[in-house]
């Protein structure tokens, strides 16, 4: 008996969406766990002051130019969600490849990402 | 768990990320080994769902909140190899995409949520889930005891890791960050046992852990990747 993967493949892609779009927004906003421990034993200062990565997208899970939070964490889960499901795959897909078709890769994906640090 | 720039020494977070570059090449490797090219949308949907589940805080006691891990859930589902590489990616899309996690810290994020969280957690269920003979109720078992336990091992890791950078005393921040994780735990073993639970009920070929003694569905004996038909 051959069982298919493609419906497995879809309906848990969906439920993530959805989980992404309706539930993320309705998360507790409080500190986590890391961060509690930083506020009570004071040391939650010593990562304010510095970020070594300035050029996230959707930083703290929100979308620049959606004034509404609630759609604003929405729509940066979904966006999120999907962008992973496909890096993945294509994470997946590269490391079967021959060692120069790996190389030529991360050549264009170097290319991409310097261009996207200039514009 | 997500550990911002600033919280650690750079000698750990070298360190840190040198084990975890390391633990991921040989990742790579065995997933290489043991996965053909159906099952790679599987890495990819569990991936996302591991993405959109770490957005949903769930409140916990004292103004705190914690959120799902996913690394025994994905290591129970794909192999510990596969969800190392499953949590790698994950935190690389959240440090750079979404400012959760420093990107000096990525190393040490990594380790103690994918080396620690999918292998070490890993580690544990395979263990208990072997004492029990592999009886479906020791599987359980050992799946809420091996997610609760990665949840607590990856914050004490973080408390230690804290510790030799100087930042805060170890007598101090290991009870709390463990005390305050072994609550987010229970929420962990919740997800994790309920969720592996509906797969189990729905599609049990897709969970490779899952092999009792006495099968309780018909099995041909062959390996998931080779009953797969459709895919992408």
């Amino acid at each position: 008996m051959k069982k298919r993967l493609g419906g497995f493949i879809w309906i848990g892609l969906g439920a993530s969406l959805l989980l992404a779009l309706f539930l993320s927004p309705f998360a507790s906003s409080s500190p986590d766990g890391l961060e509690k421990v930083a506020e009570t034993k004071g040391f939650s200062e010593k990562g304010e002051e510095w970020t070594s990565w300035k050029y996230a997208p959707f930083s703290d899970y929100s979308i620049p130019w959606i004034k509404n939070e609630k759609v604003s964490t929405a729509f940066s889960g979904l966006i999120g969600t999907l962008a992973i499901f496909f890096i993945a795959i294509g994470i997946g897909k590269v490391t079967k490849r021959s060692t120069t078709q790996k190389i030529l890769f991360l050549m264009i994906l170097s290319c991409f990402l310097s261009l996207r640090g200039f514009a | 768990m997500h550990i911002p720039d600033g919280f650690l020494s750079h000698g750990i977070n070298a360190a840190t990320f040198a084990i975890s570059a390391g633990a991921c090449a040989y990742g790579v490797k065995r997933v290489n080994q043991n996965f053909g090219e159906k099952e790679i949308p599987l890495m990819g949907v569990t991936a996302a769902f591991i993405f959109a589940a770490q957005m949903i805080n769930f409140p916990i006691a004292g103004g705190t909140s914690g959120h799902f891990l996913g690394a025994v859930f994905s290591s129970v589902l794909l192999g510990p190899w596969a969800s190392l590489l499953i949590m790698t990616i994950v935190l690389i899309v959240q440090c750079l995409g979404f400012a959760d996690g420093g990107l000096t810290a990525l190393g040490s994020n990594i380790f103690n949520m994918g080396v620690i969280g999918s292998l070490g957690g890993y580690g544990i269920f395979s263990f208990i889930y072997a004492l029990s003979q592999k009886s479906r109720r020791g599987f359980f078992v050992a799946l809420a005891v091996s997610s609760w336990l990665s949840i607590v091992m990856g914050a004490s890791a973080a408390a230690i890791e804290l510790a030799l950078s100087g930042t805060s005393p170890l007598i101090i921040t290991l009870p709390a960050m463990a005390g305050t994780h072994a609550l987010i735990g229970i929420g962990e073993a919740i997800i994790t046992t309920t969720a592996v639970s509906l797969i189990l009920r729905t599609r049990p070929d897709l969970v490779t852990s899952y092999s009792p003694s006495t099968p309780s569905f018909p099995r041909n004996g062959r390996r998931v990747g080779e009953e797969v038909g459709g895919g992408l």
